[in-house]
């Protein structure tokens, strides 16, 4: 004897218990286990911040993903076409709980997004730029670090330690960074990977952006805006280390550039060196 | 039926051929002498190997290196029977010590960043210019690097001065001409693609004096190919 098919009402129910029950357990999984495999990673405060967004905004597309699962296999294992003839479904009818629902929980999901990225933004930034008047200003003392983008290659310079310029990026663990990205040339892009940190590098413009470093690790340097030929090969690392040898990175740095430092121009936000300088 | 199957066989394939024959014609002309890679004669002494590598700076490598671009600022390197190739992929042998010298024909055209005027990542991190010992050159007098960012080497090159007799117009440059020579050493580590580049905007005419050769590997750009 065949077993009758269920009513329409019982496939609705069956395909929302099945994606609440499938969603609560995904969910779980992703806030619990997902921050360790998302990017960019634990390097800064900010890193950790931006795998926290990651987590929530992933968290929160978990139940979507789940429901439309559970909907997608339940429909081609319930409906498919089992011989006979071929004949139209029932009419689909307005269903006005089903908008006012749809309305509630996008536009509910929608603005807590909106409250949370901004109150993430105005935390500290997040490791992005934030343009000469950075809105998000972090408190207490900060490092200053000027970070030089040129076709192809990033220097750094470090103005509190006589205006040091260095093409190596080294910072001091459990400091509070503020890095002032700029450009001599054409538009590039700062990237320090792991840190969390992106801001572009646009000549004329101080691009300021904070970076709370954790403990002694290396992270990658990579240009982030296509900026010519060897766009692809303009890369370095960069490491963080105990204050005792930064201090001694610093002093060693300062000798070996000692001869071409007084040709360095005075610290300053931005640069305009002449572009068009060419004998020949 | 079959005829006409055939013919249509025979088409497809004549096609195909000629496809073929236009993309191998267009590769040739557009496939420059520079981007080739010229191998640099290895010696080994004491069981490691050197390589001794010559290269040399000029403001125009001419028509005879360039046809399409004869006012191409660009680096020549010196074959093992003396001869200039325009050739800027060069062959290294890892874990080699490379004796470099450098012939400068070139005027001074001013780093933007005054850094780069300080030798970085040779032996010594200092220079021989003109046989004597350097360790930083005037920004302002630069006319060119040298630099490999992944050996984190940089070398300034010394302009020719702009009032200087017999000053070389194109390329090749005969040693009796105006010219600095710059010789330093330096070690390739482990194999690998390394793009070496100038970080003077020394591109005559062009935006931000980092277009054209700047932008072309087999003019002021290259890689050290080492295998």
């Amino acid at each position: 004897m065949a077993t009758p098919a269920p009513k329409r009402a019982e496939h609705g129910k069956r395909v929302i218990v099945g994606g609440i029950v499938l969603s609560v357990v995904a969910t779980v999984l992703v806030a619990v286990f997902g921050g360790r495999f998302l990017p960019p990673g634990n390097g800064s405060v900010q890193a950790s911040g931006q795998v926290l967004d990651n987590t929530v905004m992933l968290a929160i597309v978990t139940p979507v993903i789940a429901g439309l699962l559970v909907f997608f296999i339940y429909v081609l294992s319930q409906f498919r076409h089992r011989g006979g003839a071929l004949v139209d479904g029932p009419p689909l009818r307005d269903d006005s709980r089903v908008r006012v629902w749809w309305i509630v929980v996008t536009s509910v999901t929608v603005l807590f997004l909106a409250g949370f990225g901004t109150f993430e933004l105005l935390q500290n930034g997040s490791g992005g730029g934030q343009g000469p008047d950075p809105i998000a200003v972090p408190a207490g003392t900060k490092l200053p670090v000027q970070v030089i983008a040129q076709q192809w290659q990033f220097t750094y310079r470090y103005p509190t330690y006589g205006g040091l310029e260095t093409p190596q990026l080294v910072l001091p663990a459990n400091t509070y960074i503020e890095l002032h990205v700029t450009s001599l040339d054409a538009i590039h892009s700062f990237w320090a990977i792991e840190l969390g940190v992106k801001a572009d590098a646009n000549p004329g413009v101080d691009n300021v952006a904070f970076v709370k470093t954790k403990g002694p690790r290396t992270f990658h340097v990579r240009c982030a805006e296509l900026c010519g030929l060897w766009h692809g090969y303009m890369f370095n690392n960069g490491r963080v280390v105990p204050e005792a040898q930064f201090t001694a990175w610093v002093k060693s740095q300062q000798s070996d550039f000692a001869p071409i430092a007084k040709y360095l121009p005075k610290y300053s936000t931005t640069y305009y060196p002449d572009p068009q300088r060419r004998a020949g | 039926m079959r005829a006409t199957g055939f013919k249509v066989l025979g088409v497809a394939v004549g096609l195909a051929a000629a496809a073929v024959l236009i993309g191998l014609y267009v590769s040739k002309l557009t496939t420059d002498n520079g981007s080739k890679a010229y191998t640099v004669p290895v010696q080994t002494q004491g069981g490691h190997k050197v390589v001794d590598l010559q290269i040399e700076t000029v403001a125009a490598v001419g028509p005879q290196f360039s046809p399409a671009h004869p006012d191409y600022v660009s680096y020549l390197v010196r074959d093992a029977q003396g001869k200039w190739l325009r050739r800027t992929v060069w062959r290294l042998p890892a874990n080699a010590t490379v004796h470099m010298t450098i012939y400068n024909f070139d005027g001074a055209s001013g780093l933007r960043n005054p850094l780069y005027a300080r030798p970085q990542g040779i032996d010594g991190n200092s220079f021989m210019l003109d046989g004597k010992a350097t360790d930083f050159i005037n920004p302002d007098d630069t006319s060119h690097t040298f630099a490999v960012p992944a050996y984190g080497l940089v070398v300034p090159l010394t302009g020719v001065a702009d009032n200087a007799k017999n000053q070389c117009g194109y390329a090749p440059c005969a040693l009796s001409m105006a010219h600095h020579t710059i010789t330093f050493t330096f070690h390739t580590g482990k194999v690998g693609h390394y793009r070496w580049q100038c970080f003077v905007p020394c591109a005559a005419g062009w935006i931000d004096g980092f277009g054209g050769p700047m932008q072309t590997i087999g003019y002021m750009d290259g890689f050290l190919d080492v295998i």
